[in-house]
C-alpha cells in the first residue's frame, strides 16, 4: 500500500440546521485518480473546498502527507484547484496565468519561462502562450486552468467539474487527456463530477455521495457490480430494482418465483432489492425465459436497443441488446445467469458490507 | 421606417449635446480672443501665460484637486472593499449617498458651523483643555471639505467595480499560494483599477474649478482657477480673460480624462507584461 496523501478523518460540515458532511472518513494514496460523484448538493464539492482551505469544517481532521492542516490557511496548502469556471485572470495573458503561482514563489525568471512552456505543453497549448485569455475557447481556457495548476507540481490536483462547461464532444477529448495527464504526472487527482460515465472512464477509485454522506466507495467495477444501495444502483448505470426476499443463502424470491443467485450472508426470509443490469438481460423465446415480459416500446440507441417491456405484475424492465426485439406487444423471455443478480440489503453500512462479501467471496 | 424610428431616440440627446455642451464650448472659444472692450486679440492666452499669478493659480489648482482626490481615494478605496463585505450593503450604500441629495451651500454652511471659533469642533476640543483653534479659512478645512463632498461620487465607481470581481479569482490567487496581501496587488487592484480611475475623473475634475468651496471655506486664501473665472464674469466683467480660462480648464479636464481613460483596447497587440 502506497502512502497515504490525503486523509479526512471523521469530517463534519453544517451550517446553522443543514448538514452538508456527515462524518466523512477518505483515505487517498500517491498517484491515483480518485473521483467524488453524486448528484448536487451531495457535499462533493464541499469536500473539495475542505481539502483546498476554502472553508472551515466543523468538526474531524484534514492531513495532506500526513501534516494536520485545519488551521493551515488555502494559500500554504500544497494542494492546487482547477476550478469548475475556470478563474483565469482576465488581465493577464496565458502565459502569465501559467507562471502566477511560480511567480508568488519567487522562483527565478529562466525557471519560470521553462516550467511554464512544459506545463502548457503538457496540456497542448504552448503555441498560445501569448493569447489573451478573451481569445481562447471554452476547451482552450480548460487546459490553461490545468496549466496553470499542475505547474505547481502539487501533491493533489483537485477538479471540480472541471468538464461541466464543454459541449460532449470536448468533453470526451478531455476525458482521455486528463486520464493521461494524470498517469504521465504520476500525481493524485481528486476529481469531482456528477458524470457517472466520466467517472467510471476516468477513474481508480470512486466515492459516491449522497446526502452528505459517502454511500459507497471502491473501483469503478466493484461499484458497477457490487452497488450497496437502492441509491448507488439507480445513481450508476441504469438498472431494474425489484423488491425481493432472501429464501436461504444463495436463493432470492422476486416475481413470484425462486432464483439462483450469487448473494448470502442475510437472514433468512430478510426484505431485500434486487438489481438486475440491462444489458445483462437477454431476450428469448417465451419458453425459454426466467422471466415473461411483454415488449413495451423499444429505442435505437445507435449501439444498442433500449427495450422497455412489462411483467404480467405490470413491472417495468429495461433490457439493453444489440438486436432488435420482436415487435410490441409480442410475449418474450429475458434470461439471465445466477451471477447477474446483485441483492441487496436495506440500510447496510459500507463496513458490513464489505465485510459480508469478504465472508462468502473468500471461499 | 425602423431605422428612422430608432433615430428619432437620439433627437433628444443630440439636442442636449448641441444646446448645452457644444454651444456653451464653442461660444467660451470664441468669447475668449476678445479683450474687455470687444477688440479680436490673442493677448488674453498671452497674458495668461506670461502672467506668474495665473500660472500660479493653474498649478495651485491642480495641486489642490490633486490633494483632494488623494485624500478622497484613500479613504474611499478601503471604504468601498469593507462596504462590500458587510451585510446590509445596500443600506450602507444608501447612507454614503445620501449627503449628495442635501444642497452644497446648505453643507458648507452648516461646515462654518462646525469649523467656526466657537463652532462644534472648538468647543468639542475644549472639553480636553484646548483653545480655539483657527480652523476655518485653513487648507486642512478646505481639503477636508472638499473631500467630505466629493466621497459618494468616488465610492460609487470603486464598489461598483469591486463588485463585479469574481470571488473565484480571490480563490484561484490564494489556492496557487498568493498571501491575501499579494492577492490584492496582484488581482484585486488591477481588476478594480477601472473602477478608481472613474472615481477619480469623477473627482478630480470638478475639484480643478471649485469655486464657491475656496471662499466660504478656505477663506479666499485658496485662489484656484474657478475662482478667477467667477472673479472675471461677475466681478471685472473681463468675460475674455474668464473666457481663456475655462478654455485652458477644459483642456486640463480633456487631458485627465485621455489619462485615466481604458486604453484596453491598445493591449490588443497581445503584448507580454512582465
Amino acid at each position: 500500500m502506497s502512502e497515504a496523501i490525503v486523509e479526512l478523518r471523521h469530517v463534519n460540515k453544517s451550517y446553522g440546521d443543514t448538514t452538508v458532511l456527515k462524518d466523512i472518513n477518505i483515505t487517498l494514496e500517491e498517484g491515483k485518480f480518485y473521483t467524488l460523484l453524486g448528484p448536487s448538493g451531495s457535499g462533493k464539492t464541499t469536500i473539495l473546498r475542505a481539502i483546498a482551505g476554502f472553508l472551515n469544517v466543523s468538526g474531524g481532521d484534514i492531513f495532506i502527507a500526513g501534516k494536520r492542516v485545519n488551521d493551515i490557511p488555502a494559500n500554504l496548502r500544497e494542494v492546487n484547484t482547477v476550478f469548475q469556471d475556470y478563474a483565469l485572470f482576465p488581465h493577464m495573458n496565458v502565459f502569465e496565468n501559467v507562471a502566477y503561482g511560480l511567480r508568488i514563489r519567487k522562483v527565478d525568471k529562466a525557471s519560470i519561462e521553462t516550467r511554464v512552456i512544459d506545463a502548457l505543453k503538457m496540456v497542448r497549448l504552448d503555441n498560445l502562450a501569448n493569447r489573451e485569455i478573451s481569445e481562447l475557447s471554452g476547451g482552450q481556457k480548460q487546459r490553461v486552468a490545468i496549466a496553470r495548476a499542475i505547474v505547481l507540481e502539487p501533491k493533489v490536483l483537485l477538479l471540480d467539474e472541471p468538464l461541466s462547461a464543454l459541449d460532449a464532444k470536448l468533453r470526451k477529448d478531455m476525458q482521455y487527456e486528463l486520464r493521461d495527464l494524470q498517469q504521465r504526472l504520476g500525481i493524485t487527482f481528486l476529481f469531482v463530477t456528477h458524470d457517472q460515465e466520466e467517472a467510471l472512464a476516468l477513474s481508480d477509485e470512486i466515492f459516491i455521495m449522497n446526502d452528505a454522506v459517502v454511500q459507497q466507495s471502491g473501483t469503478p467495477v466493484d461499484i458497477y457490480d457490487e452497488p450497496i444501495n437502492h441509491f448507488v444502483a439507480d445513481f450508476i448505470g441504469e438498472s431494474n430494482i425489484i423488491d425481493g426476499r432472501m429464501v436461504e443463502d444463495y436463493q432470492v424470491k422476486f416475481n413470484g418465483k425462486i432464483f439462483e443467485c450469487s448473494d448470502a450472508g442475510m437472514k433468512p426470509d430478510e426484505h431485500v432489492e434486487v438489481v438486475l443490469r440491462p444489458e445483462d438481460l437477454d431476450v428469448v423465446p417465451a419458453e425459454k425465459g426466467k422471466v415473461t415480459v411483454s415488449i413495451d416500446t423499444q429505442l435505437f440507441r445507435g449501439d444498442f436497443y433500449e427495450i422497455v417491456a412489462y411483467d404480467d405484475g405490470q413491472n417495468e424492465w429495461l433490457i439493453h441488446s444489440t438486436n432488435p426485439a420482436p415487435e410490441d406487444g409480442t410475449l418474450v423471455g429475458l434470461y439471465f445467469d445466477p451471477e447477474d443478480i446483485h441483492v441487496m440489503r436495506f440500510g447496510e453500512s459500507e463496513e458490513d458490507f464489505d465485510a459480508r462479501l469478504e465472508s462468502y467471496e473468500g471461499e | 421606417m425602423r431605422k428612422n424610428s430608432n433615430v428619432a431616440f437620439y433627437v433628444p440627446y443630440v439636442l442636449w449635446l448641441a444646446l448645452f455642451v457644444i454651444a456653451p464650448m464653442l461660444l467660451i472659444f470664441y468669447q475668449s480672443f476678445f479683450d474687455i472692450n470687444g477688440h479680436f486679440t490673442l493677448g488674453n492666452y498671452v497674458t495668461y501665460f506670461q502672467s506668474g499669478t495665473y500660472l500660479a493659480m493653474t498649478f495651485n489648482s491642480v495641486w489642490y484637486a490633486f490633494l483632494i482626490t488623494a485624500v478622497t481615494l484613500l479613504i474611499s478605496y478601503p471604504a468601498a472593499y469593507i462596504l462590500h463585505y458587510m451585510k446590509h450593503k445596500q443600506l450602507w450604500l444608501l447612507l454614503i449617498i445620501l449627503p449628495t441629495w442635501i444642497n452644497l451651500l446648505l453643507k458648507a454652511y452648516a461646515f462654518i458651523g462646525i469649523f467656526g471659533r466657537d463652532g462644534g469642533l472648538n468647543n468639542f476640543l475644549g472639553l480636553f483643555g484646548i483653545v480655539p483653534q483657527q480652523l476655518l479659512f485653513t487648507d486642512a478645512a478646505f481639503i477636508f471639505v472638499a473631500a467630505y463632498i466629493e466621497i459618494p461620487f468616488m465610492i460609487l465607481p470603486i464598489f461598483n467595480g469591486i463588485e463585479e470581481l469574481d470571488e473565484g479569482l480571490i480563490n484561484a490567487s490564494r489556492d496557487l499560494g498568493a498571501s491575501p496581501w499579494q492577492t490584492f496587488t496582484k488581482v484585486t487592484w488591477p481588476l478594480t483599477i477601472s473602477g478608481v480611475k472613474s472615481g477619480v475623473q469623477a473627482v478630480f475634475i470638478p475639484s480643478l474649478s471649485l469655486f464657491m468651496l475656496t471662499r466660504l471655506i478656505g477663506g479666499n486664501r485658496v485662489i484656484t482657477l474657478g475662482t478667477a473665472i467667477e472673479e472675471h464674469f461677475l466681478t471685472t466683467m473681463n468675460w475674455g480673460m474668464g473666457s481663456t480660462i475655462g478654455v485652458v480648464l477644459i483642456v486640463a479636464m480633456v487631458i485627465i480624462m485621455f489619462l485615466t481613460g481604458e486604453r484596453n483596447k491598445l493591449k490588443k497587440g497581445g503584448k507580454h507584461h512582465a
